[in-house]
């Protein structure tokens, strides 16, 4: 396998009965494309908790998965409302998730530090009023 | 202990689904409501006991690979979600029991 594989997927603020769908295809995907177990798995936390940021603080946007030989590029674009202070985003604990998300139990405040913690390299790029674009990627062996 | 004797080793527990992979293995008993940090610490082949029966609780146990999970305090999953639950083949099992009392029960059960 040399060319790459590119996935895409739309993101629609709020709908929680299908977040987790790009995760879970991707998953799919990558198990029967025979990668290393611990790797999918990484992959499909970092993209999962990245989805259902989108789903719960922007207003929607897309996601495209890049899959090569050697890495998986993971793509987060949405549109907006942007984070302020994203050092402060990515502190352990630090949510802005409303009550009605909590309930739901969302709002530790772990989903950043979980990209980080099972990604190779994640880059947040994020402009108030504009929109986020989160790129994560996990390299292969 | 395999998911499919653990299932019958804990007759406790009402089945709400029986999930595909009935042989993996069942090592520990894992709480916690909190999913992102459910997410992150999910030991290997956790019997992940909850309090949150929704849609975002079934992806977490499916992407962080958790053995089954045991919905307690009388939590119980929607038709919708049952219907995910079978579509993802996830084992969900429920109980009246505090989660508390319930992990010790499963812990109980996988150390006899
Ligand atoms: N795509 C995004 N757009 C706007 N704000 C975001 C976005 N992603 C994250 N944030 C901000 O960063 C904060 C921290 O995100 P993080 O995922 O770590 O925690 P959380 O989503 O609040 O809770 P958890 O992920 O633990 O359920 C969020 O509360 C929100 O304020
Ligand atoms: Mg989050």
């Amino acid at each position: 396998m040399n060319e790459k594989i590119i996935l895409n997927y739309n993101v629609d603020s709020d709908d929680f009965t299908r977040a987790g769908e790009a995760s879970g295809n991707v998953k799919r995907n990558l198990k029967l494309m025979g990668v290393d177990p611990d790797i999918v798995r990484r992959v499909a936390i970092s993209l999962y908790e990245g989805e259902i940021n989108m789903v719960i603080h922007s207003n929607g946007g897309a996601i495209e998965v890049i899959i090569s030989p050697t890495e998986i590029e993971m793509i987060l674009k949405d549109e907006g409302p942007g984070i302020e202070d994203t050092e402060l985003a990515m502190q352990a604990g630090y949510s802005t998730a409303p009550d009605n998300i909590r309930s739901l139990g969302f709002g530790a405040g772990m989903g950043l530090p979980n990209m980080k913690k099972n990604s190779d390299e994640l880059k947040i790029e994020s402009k108030v009023g504009v929109g986020t674009t989160v790129t994560m990627k996990v390299f292969i062996s | 202990m395999l998911l499919g004797s653990f299932i019958e080793a804990i007759s406790e527990f009402e089945v709400l689904n029986k999930g595909y992979d009935l042989d993996r293995e069942v090592r520990v008993p894992y709480c916690c409501d909190l999913l992102s940090i459910a997410m992150g610490r999910m030991p290997q082949g956790a019997a992940w006991v909850t309090v949150m029966a929704n849609t975002n609780a079934l992806a977490v146990a499916s992407l962080a690979e958790a053995a089954c999970i045991i919905l307690a305090e009388g939590s119980r999953l929607n038709e919708a979600d049952i219907a995910k639950a079978k579509e993802k083949g996830i084992t969900v099992l429920a109980t009246e029991l505090p989660v508390f009392d319930a992990a010790l029960l499963i812990y109980n059960r996988l150390h006899d």
